[in-house]
Parts: C-alpha cells; structure tokens; sequence
C-alpha cells in the first residue's frame, strides 16, 4: 500500500506552499479582492515566470510541464491554503481542461501553447440562470445556419468570466433536454455578440461572471469535441473541475485549524491560553478530524482523476470519487471556517482578521459545482443504480 | 398557565398598537429592514428622533421609574411594546445599550443632577449613550481590564483616563459613555474596579471604527490618553465598579423579548416555494426540507417559551437564571440556522449578494454572516455553557489558576 505523495510531489507542494506565502499574503488577497478583476496582473505574471503554474498539467507537447492530476491537487491545496486570487483556476481547471478532453488537434495546439506562454486566460461557461450544475444547467442553444453556428444564451457563474479571453461554453440543440444534444465551443471573448458582467458575490476572492450570447456567429473551427453529442467529454471535464474544487476546500480547511490553532494559543484569558480550555481543544480535535477525512478523498480522487486521463484501472471511478470528495471537502471546510470564527472570539467577527475570508470563500466553493447534499444524492444514484 | 394577556396586559397592547398606528408606517413584508439606503449617520439621526417621539408618548423606557421619565412598568409590557413596535418600519436597536444597560446603572448608583440631567436627555434621543467594558486583553475574561483612572494631583476634584477599550458599539456617534476602570491593582481582580462616564468628545478621547467581517462598522475602539474625569462623574463608590456593571448586564435581561424576527418560518416558506427542483417541484415537496422547516419552527416555539418562563420569573420579581442563558445560544443559533437553510435553498445564487438579489435577500445576508457574531458577542456559546455547567447544574468547575490572587499577580503571571 502506498497512499502518499511521491518525494517529487512533495517537493511540489513544498515549493507551492513558500512561494504562495510570499504572493498571497493577507495583504495581497484583499488588495486582489478590491478590485472587480480580481487579481494583480504583476501577480499572476510572476506565478508564469517564475513558476510557470499555467502550464503545469498541459501535455510537453504543447509547451506545457506535463505533469499528473496529483502534482496539480498538491498544489491546488496550497493555492486554496492562501486564498489565491488569479485566473489559475479558471483557466487551468477548467478552460485547459476542456480543451485536453474535447479539443481538436489544432484548437489544442492554437490554444493550450497559449495559455502554456502566459498570455491567454480562460474559462468555462455553462450553467444558466437555473444554477444547476448537471446537463440540465444547460439552457444556451445553438443552430446552425449554413456552416456557422449561432450562439444563443445567458449563463451565470461563470469563474472570471467577464476578464478571461478565451470562453469555452456550452450550448444545447433547440428542442434538446437532459444529456442530449449538447455541443462545445471555443469562443474568443471579443467576438461580436458576446457582452460579459461582473457579479457581486459576497465571496470576493473568486470573481463570477454572467454572460450574455446574442446571436453570437462561430465558423466550424470554434466547435470543439463532437456537435450535439459533446456531454459525455464536458461532464468528464466538470467532474475533474470538481475535484480541483476539492482539493483548494480542503487547503483552506487546513488553514483555518491552523489559523485556530495559533490564535488559541496565544490568546490569554482567565489566566491561561483558551487552548488549554477543553471545550477548545475538543473543537479544534473535529476541525482536525474534518480536514483528514476531506485530505483522503481528494487524494484519492486525484489518482482517479490522473488515471482517467491517462488510463489506468481506476479511470471507471470518477464520477464517483468527484462526488465523494466534493461532499466531504464542502462540509468540513465551511464547519471548519465556521468553527474558526466560534473560536477567534470578537476578533473572528471582524473584517482585519483573515477567518471570514475563508469563511465565505467556503460557502462559495460549497455552491460552485454542487454542494454536499448535490454530490451525496449522486452517489445515492451510484449506489442504488 | 396563560399565554394570553391578562387583560392589563391587552389594554397596553392596545394603546402601544393605537399610538404606533398613528406615528408610523407599518411594514409591507415581517422582513423589512429599515433604512436601506441610508447612511449610517442619517440612520443615527432618524433613530435619535424616534426615541424623542417615543419618549413625548411615555413609550421611550418602558421598565424606567416614573420619575426618571419612564412609566414604571413591567419587564413584559416593554416587551409587548417591542412586539408592536416591530411590525412598523422604524430604527429599533440604537438605544437599546443607553436606556437599557448604561442609563439605568446611572440612576440606581448616581445621584447629581448633572446626572438627572444626562437620564433626562438619553430618554429622548438628544444623548446616545455607549458602554466601554471590553479590552484587548480582557474579553471574556472582564476581570483582567487594564485601563486606570489615578486621582488628580493637582488639586482638581477628579480622575485621570488611561488605556483601551474595544468592541464599543456606535462609540462613534456616542455622546458619553460609560466606563470601567481600574482603580487599585492590589486587590482581587473584581474588587479594584471604578465606573465613570466619560464625555465622548472630551480631550484625549480617541475613537476608531472596527469593521467587521460583515462589512459594517458598527463597532469601535476607543482610546484614552490623560483623559481628566471630574469626580461628580464617578458612577458609584470607588471600587464597586463591577457591582455598577453587573447591574448593566442584569438589564440586558429586557431584551430577551426581541431577539427573533417574528414568524421566521413563513420567510423559510416563501424560499422554499421559489426553490425549484425540477418535474413540477419544489422544495416544499422534500422530505428533507420539510424536517427543516418543521426545526426552525420548532425552535423558533422553543426559544419563545423560553422567553415566555424568563418573562414570567421577571415579572414575579425573581431572578430568569438558566432560562435567560440557553436562551441566548438557541436564538444564535436559531437565527443562523434560518439564513444557512434560505442559503441552501437559494442554491447557486446564494453566492451572490443582495445588490443582485434584491432587497428582499438583504436579511439572509446579514443573518448569514452576522449571525456568527452572536454567538460570540455579549457572552461567547462556549462562557454561557460555562455558567450554565457551574452555576446552574451544580458541575465541579474547571482548575483556576486566576483566583484568589491580586491583579497585580495575575498581571505578572500572564
């Protein structure tokens, strides 16, 4: 039995860990957060020079580092961790994934070696105002009018949806319900047509989007994967995004117990720590327990996660480890910030102090993609199917 | 047992409700904030003029002594009166720490006419009043403040400020506060205590806003370099000045009555028939959820008997005890588990805040974070178990290293 990081990994995650202490200090996150962007341009411009991230998961082929799905958890943990404000997510998790599961040869190559030299960012557009999260969040449609394709539609929550460049959305054959019907495109974000606006989300450390398609025209090179049929790959893609989802919970779940841990020993009242009170150290013990639990299912979902990519005998279980993960990661990270609030006493209700960021950035993660109750009720379906 | 008003109790119900309908608009939906849109300074001078026009109506202090200006009446007709109040769109709550817990310490232990003079003023609205307790170094563990008063030495009648207060609610629009101080560090931690109050724009008074995770500044620090305290205004003899504070804190007691929004439950209903779930369904369909709403009312019921025995042991006269503390902790967390459920329901658009949303989402928002803040503020979940564990069920309490020591010892312990 070997269930650990390899020495190489670990000194990935090492390595993540010092430099996102440097970049994504507290200041630096509520500098980031102010701003309807989202993030520093100087930031993320040294997160590709210096540690060429945007490239980690991408084929060498394409310009990119070529590494596995764990080396890219071990580093979501961390990014998670510090509350990393940048278009890493989006474009890696989700846009480049998107790309290297449905992409055709030259989208891969035009676009991947791109994003791989820093200057392209991107995302994945394709639940509706319904904010569901399956095939049917699915509400844009396509026709097809000679050999173009017209792009109609509104989505919502879209992960930087109104500063990524490059937009990969999803859209359903009129008429078509449920798994059928639906296709992939690869869409330039300044093709006519294509309005995006920023969301106030009351998380301000990950920027949503809506996003508008009216008549929005594609020649046939925008299609990625196969037309009408492409829910097999998306959900495939959404699946793997819910596993780098997570992997940034169960950092930032980690972080809060130990931001906890710090405070409550520091913390003086009635003549000792607060950490030596045993109603503290008990709450502290659960926020452990919590984050072990979540560490193991992403950990296994990465393996699964690298397998179903690249082949493997666990490639059959990613839909459901995705969901178990998800279900564990949600809960424990926000019981965990909630937790961490309790514990920081009145400095945990205010804004200088870091707690309510995770707090809220738990809540938001918990949303994005399917939450607890989501994900369990799939793996009911698994179970009982 | 009644639950019903007695018939005194209907007749007052009556005229609150006769006198309210005459100066004040009713609420559209229970969910009502007032003053969306308002800045927090014109949400501060709309609250100083409902408190004058409450006070002209003999309404602005229910429980107060007929010769302080209130009507001497009891603990349960300031709760009918806030009860009816909270059907009409008006500020409630700025005036809630003055004439509640602050003012009344001053006419039980101060008795000059500056003083007189202050009561009369804080009844209606033309003073606010703030509580300065809380320290950097002394939260839940009070005893331990630090901030000294020193008599004068050259020759003033009167004392010397110096030192921190935090967590001062409204301190900024506060026009005198009152404040704890040490006085003699060679006694026991609670025996060496003095209150005074304090000019809030006196010389050497600074105050800064707090901002909370919530994004509002409600709160503040307050700091006190050399401020000079005339002794007319000691609040109290010297060293009985947690004596003075206690009988703030007991106050707090008249609040119970309002801590839930009425009718929570019929909110959570509304969220649920918006929540679709596909197939002609909504969340008023799923088993779960029902078992969700049926908690929220249950606890809701639960939490308002609990009220009800406080209110009934007030009116006799004895101490609430155990009722008043549980109480607390089942609102905080009765109030969070109403905004946790209408966030569950919201689904995806939960993420986003009541500018998208509308106003109507504006109260799950502030509940959702805020409701953190109540479980810690004014007594944290984890002290109020204490107490109740200690004092109300007997159990041996935990080894303390802080008794039985002055605070100078403690100080160089720590």
């Amino acid at each position: 039995m070997e269930f650990r990081f390899t020495e190489e990994q670990r000194m990935i995650r090492d390595t993540a860990q010092a430099f996102l202490a440097e970049i994504s200090s507290s200041q630096a996150i509520r500098s980031a957060m102010a701003t309807e962007q989202g993030y520093e341009d100087k930031i993320w411009q040294r997160i590709c020079d210096e540690m060429y991230w945007q490239a980690v998961h991408i084929p060498e082929e394409y310009g990119g580092m070529g590494l596995g799905y764990v080396e890219l958890v071990a580093m979501l943990e961390q990014m998670g961790r510090y509350l990393l404000c940048s278009p890493f997510f989006s474009t890696l998790c989700l846009a480049a994934n998107a790309l290297m599961i449905a992409g055709t040869a030259e989208q891969k190559r035009h676009y991947l070696s791109q994003i791989c030299d820093g200057s392209l960012t991107a995302t994945l557009a394709y639940t509706s105002i319904n904010g569901q999260w399956g095939a049917g969040a699915i509400q844009g449609t396509v026709e097809t009018q000679g050999n173009n394709y017209v792009l109609n539609g509104t989505y919502r929550y879209v992960p930087d949806g109104h500063t990524a460049e490059l937009l990969i959305v999803a859209a359903r054959k009129e008429g078509s319900t449920g798994e059928k019907g639906i296709s992939l495109f690869a869409i330039p974000a300044d093709t006519p047509g294509v309005s995006r606006t920023w969301l106030p989300t009351m998380d301000q450390t990950r920027k949503q989007a809506e996003i508008v398609l009216e008549n929005v025209i594609l020649s046939a090179e925008h299609l990625m994967g196969e037309q009408s049929n492409a829910w097999p790959q998306l959900r495939k893609v959404i699946q793997l995004a819910t596993i780098a989802t997570a992997a940034e919970q169960t950092g930032g779940s980690q972080q809060v117990l130990d931001l906890t841990v710090a405070y409550t020993k520091e913390r003086v009242q009635f003549g000792r720590p607060i950490a030596s009170f045993q109603a503290v150290k008990h709450q502290a013990a659960d926020m452990m327990l919590r984050t072990e639990v979540a560490r193991s299912a992403v950990y296994y979902a990465a393996c699964v996660a690298e397998e179903s990519i690249n082949g493997g005998p666990l490639a059959g279980e990613l839909a459901e480890a995705a969901s178990v993960a998800k279900s564990y990661c949600s809960d424990g990270y926000f019981n965990n910030a909630s937790d961490a609030i309790q514990l920081h006493g009145g400095v945990g209700f205010t804004w200088e102090y870091d707690v309510h960021l995770y707090f809220k950035r738990a809540k938001s993660s918990e949303l994005f993609l399917g939450n607890a109750a989501y994900h369990r009720e799939l793996v009911a379906k698994m179970l009982l199917d | 047992m009644d639950f019903n008003d007695s018939k005194e109790e209907a007749a007052f119900r009556e005229t609150c409700r006769a006198w309210l309908n005459d100066n004040a608009k009713r609420k559209a939906s229970p969910d009502e904030v007032f003053g969306r849109g308002m800045s927090a300074a014109e949400l501060m001078q709309a609250a100083r003029e409902w408190q004058g026009r409450k006070a002209q109506a003999g309404f602005g202090a229910i429980t107060w002594p007929e010769k302080f200006g209130g009507r001497g009446g009891s603990p349960i007709q300031e709760v009918i009166y806030r009860q009816e109040e909270g059907k009409y769109k008006v500020p409630v709550g700025a005036f809630n720490v003055s004439l509640g817990m602050v003012i009344p310490s001053l006419f039980v232990h101060a008795n000059s006419s500056e003083a007189k003079q202050h009561v009369n003023d804080a009844l209606h609205g033309k003073e606010l009043w703030c509580q300065l307790l809380s320290e950097p170094n002394a939260g839940s563990d009070l005893g331990m403040i630090r901030t000294k008063a020193e008599r004068c030495t050259d020759g003033r009648d009167g004392w010397i400020i110096n030192g921190q207060k935090v967590w001062t609610t409204l301190a900024q629009f506060a026009d005198c506060g009152l404040v704890l101080t040490r006085t003699d560090p060679d006694v026991p931690k609670f025996a060496g205590m003095t209150t005074f109050y304090v000019d809030m724009n006196a010389e050497g008074v600074e105050i800064c806003p707090i901002r909370q995770a919530n994004g509002e500044e409600e709160f503040n620090e307050v700091f006190f370099t050399d401020v000079f305290v005339p002794d007319i205004q000691r609040v109290g003899d010297v060293g009985a000045g947690w004596k003075v504070t206690l009988t703030g804190l007991m106050n707090e007691r008249l609040s119970i009555g309002g801590v839930i929004p009425p009718e929570l439950w019929r909110t959570t209903i509304k969220h649920m028939q918006e929540c679709d779930l596909g197939d002609g369904k909504t969340a008023l369909d799923d088993g779960v959820m029902r078992q969700q709403l049926s908690d929220l009312y249950l606890n809701a019921q639960g939490l308002w008997l609990l009220q009800c025995r406080g209110l009934t042991a007030l009116g006799q006269g004895r101490e609430p005890g155990a009722e008043l503390s549980v109480a607390k902790i089942v609102g905080a967390r009765t109030l969070q588990d109403f905004s946790y459920f209408a966030m569950d329901l919201k689904g995806t658009g939960g993420i986003l805040t009541a500018d998208d949303l509308g106003d109507s989402w504006r109260l799950v928002e502030q509940l959702w974070m805020g409701a953190a803040g109540m479980r810690i503020a004014g007594g944290t979940d984890e002290i109020v178990k204490n107490n109740v564990g200690e004092r109300v069920l007997g159990l041996p309490p935990e080894p303390r290293t802080d008794k039985g020591k002055t605070y100078k010892e403690l100080l160089s312990g720590s």
